[in-house]
């Protein structure tokens, strides 16, 4: 379906538009322009305080040596080239290519498929919604805490009596390199999982009924529906959360700092938790250069990626 | 009125309701010098009980200052970016390894005027002085506190294994076949060590210590990093032996502090390494049963062998102003100094903090000497409520051990970087320790050319 926008007006009058008179101060300030203005200026206060000062600080402290007590130096790209002679760079590269492409495995189709099957279902699905919802509520420390719990990898940890039920285990979870960034990755699904569903749910209310009744009349199975006609009507919602899920993991910075610190042996170091260590990991002057130089880095490979994405994907979010 | 002026005027408020805050200072509004102090995070009532009651003693001695509350603990990760932000109390303490530092970059307050003026400052030991003193010999920083580290064990543990909690380790084999035993009989770990957030680093220093080693050489300006030695190595393959021969060091191999002190006091540890004085916290922040409480002198073995010692520091932010300072002092004085020096303040103390339920006499170096520990020990002697005779296998020994400084240049920030080493012997059975070293020293010596 095409939508064409309509001039305002004009082809009612047959006249070309008025060109607008300009406004003078006074009739600016009469017509309300003063009391909007002003019930903006704390939100552009907070902005400009929390959000883009700090920001161009960020840009311009790159380019510094500073322990943010003492004045800073200007050192060039010598910050950018510290970042990228680093070996913990690949390393932590590595490990977020590694989570993000864990977290699309296992974090991107799960809360699809749940939102699929809540459509279907017609009793409680308030209920299943509230449930799925649940863990989005639960404060992300608390949950950690919670989860470390449960992955105590001692014999009586609880998914280590749980998976003795059934005759294996224990398993290190967070104690062991190659378990230890799966184990981060499924807490992060089930925490940010219930939000991704509310977003697919609410995109399949919008699913014309029309189009799954006219399937059913052509004998098309529950798979045939979901493939040709669920997935092709959620292209654009499954797009931008797929790009959301990209750009959020990429940044993934609490589940390796509160479960592991970055361990076993940097297993889970990722690129913000660098970042952190950088800024923060020594005292006695935090390396904030080095620490905004690679913030910088990981913002301007972001935002290409998602110019790129956006413009590769134009087509296909179009219905 | 018009609905307009209405809502200019509303907004207005807002705006200026915005703008409004950051008042303050380091004045009250009856004139009183305002000064903020720093309090231990997680304290049960009875330790804030303890410190609220000491508080009012001190307004009431000083009726020019009122004294602010702060939760303030030094935190390797966030110190620096407190200091930074100016959001450190006006008094607080930290490690000896971050004094010097600090001191060079003009980061905290020159009090040395103010302190010089304190009727016991001539009496500090020295070596411990140094830790606070600026390169004239100002105390820029006050010793407060000192400790060793100790070998600190459960008895319970012990006995339930088989093995007579009167008679702790004294070498690093008992340790081992210690460990072995209690993973055998009770389950629980034999013996664990910290890991993280620059504790690993730190532990791992104080095992290098007592094999005989040392983690850097300094001579005039530079400093050697001396990571990759043979008691270094020695030190890691007796952690890797427990850990896959024997199996006895549990299941957690990321631990920080907070962490391994909340375990060894719900009985999940046998014994682990930590600073001599550490049974006031497990008291107060991690209700540890007394019984079950051993402490032990940290077994040492080779010729330069020695107990890695640090301690705590008070010092003022360096934007006071001159009577922010001066009470500072006074606090420091009547707070941390006083009940060392002085026999009515140190029962009072004793006496405030024995009634609310928290530790009197747990073991500490003194910041002193020996003389005036004991003088100490004897004013407060009826209100010790801790096991002593549990401790006295650390504390017959604690003053004949030597005693050897931490590393003085960028000592978190290499503690930082043996970190990852300790987790990886602990993780990885296939870790090659020299690899390791190696590696190590090579990226300390980096750091060390660089501060």
């Amino acid at each position: 379906m095409t939508i064409t926008a309509e001039k305002p007006t004009t082809a009612a009058t047959g006249r070309p538009p008025a060109r607008r008179r300009r406004r003078s101060p006074v009739t600016w300030v009469r017509g309300g322009g003063l009391g909007a203005l002003l019930f903006l200026v704390p939100m552009l206060l907070v902005f400009t305080a929390f959000s883009w000062l700090p920001i161009g600080e960020s840009v311009v402290m790159s380019f510094q040596q500073t322990n943010l007590v003492t004045a800073p130096v200007f050192v060039g790209l010598d910050n950018f080239r510290t970042v990228l002679t680093d070996p913990l760079l690949w390393t932590a590269v590595r490990n977020t290519l590694w989570f993000a492409l864990l977290a699309l495995l296992l974090g991107y189709p799960v809360p699809l498929v749940a939102a699929v099957l809540m459509s279907e279902v017609r009793r409680f699905r308030g209920l299943y919604s509230a449930l799925a919802y649940l863990p989005v509520v639960i404060p992300p420390v608390v949950a950690v805490l919670l989860w470390k719990f449960f992955y105590d990898a001692g014999p009586a940890g609880v998914f280590n009596t749980v998976l003795r039920v059934v005759g294996l285990g224990p398993l290190p979870w967070l104690q062991d390199s190659s378990t230890a960034m799966v184990s981060l990755v499924v807490e992060a699904t089930w925490a940010a999982a219930g939000g991704t569903i509310i977003i697919y749910l609410a995109a399949l209310t919008s699913v014309s009924p029309d189009l799954y009744e006219a399937a059913e009349i052509d004998g098309a199975s529950v798979w045939r529906k979901i493939w040709h006609v669920t997935l092709p009507q959620l292209r654009g919602v499954l797009l931008i959360t797929f790009i959301l899920q990209i750009i959020g993991t990429a940044q993934v910075f609490l589940e390796p700092f509160l479960f592991t610190s970055g361990g076993p042996a940097h297993a889970t170091t990722t690129i913000l938790l660098l970042i952190y260590d950088y800024a923060f990991a020594g005292t006695l002057g935090g390396d904030y250069g080095s620490a905004t130089a690679l913030s910088v880095l990981l913002a301007l490979v972001l935002a290409v990626f998602s110019a790129v994405y956006f413009r590769l994907t134009r087509s296909w979010g179009t219905s | 009125m018009s609905w307009k002026l209405v809502t200019t005027g509303a907004a207005l408020a807002v705006a200026a309701t915005a703008l409004a805050g950051c008042a303050g200072g380091d004045t009250s509004a009856n004139g009183h010098t305002a000064l903020t102090v720093s309090i231990d995070p997680g304290l049960d009532k009875g330790a804030v009980a303890a410190f609220t009651t000491r508080v009012k003693q001190f307004e009431a001695a000083n009726p020019g200052i009122d004294v602010r509350t702060q939760e303030f603990k030094w935190d390797a990760t966030t110190f620096i970016a407190k200091l930074a932000g100016g959001t450190l109390p006006d008094v607080f303490t930290m490690p000896f390894t971050d004094g010097r530092g600090l001191i060079q970059r003009r980061q905290i307050a020159d009090i040395s005027g103010l302190v010089k003026a304190l009727p016991y400052f001539d009496t500090f030991s020295p070596q411990i002085a140094k830790a606070g003193e600026a390169e004239d010999g100002g105390m820029w920083a006050v010793p407060i506190s000192a400790y060793g580290q100790a070998l600190h064990y459960n008895r319970t543990l012990f006995t339930q294994a088989g093995l007579n909690p009167d008679d702790p380790p004294t070498t690093w084999d008992q340790v081992r076949a210690d460990a072995r035993q209690i993973a055998q009989r009770t389950g629980q770990a034999g013996y664990a060590q910290m890991t993280t957030d620059n504790t690993g680093g730190w532990i791992l220093t104080t095992l290098d210590y007592a094999f005989g080693g040392r983690t850097e050489q300094l001579g005039g300006d530079h400093a050697k990093s001396t990571l990759d030695t043979t008691e270094m190595t020695a030190a890691l393959q007796e952690l890797h032996a427990m850990r896959w021969d024997d199996n006895s060091m549990g299941s957690n191999f990321l631990y920080d502090w907070n962490g391994i002190n909340q375990d060894f006091a719900a009985g999940r540890i046998g014994m682990y390494v930590s600073g001599g004085a550490n049974y006031g916290s497990l008291k107060a922040q991690n209700a540890i049963k007394p019984a079950d409480y051993g402490v032990t002198a940290l077994p040492l073995t080779g010729k330069d062998a020695g107990v890695l010692g640090g301690g705590t520091l008070a010092a003022v932010s360096a934007t006071a102003s001159d009577s922010v300072k001066t009470a500072a002092v006074k606090w420091i004085d009547f707070y941390y100094m006083q009940k060392q020096t002085n026999q009515d303040a140190a029962v009072a103390d004793a006496k405030t903090t024995a009634d609310s339920g928290e530790v009197v006499g747990a073991p500490e170096l003194p910041v002193f000497d020996k003389a005036q520990y004991d003088q100490r020990m004897k004013w407060v002697a009826q209100y010790v409520n801790v096991p002593v005779k549990q401790m006295a296998p650390y504390t017959d020994k604690m003053f004949d051990q030597p005693l050897v400084p931490e590393p003085t240049k960028s000592t978190q920030q290499v503690y930082a970087l043996l970190d990852p080493v300790v987790q990886k012997v602990l993780t990885d059975r296939n870790a090659s320790i020299p690899a390791l070293l190696a590696d190590a020293q090579l990226q300390a010596q980096a750091l060390l050319d660089k501060s």
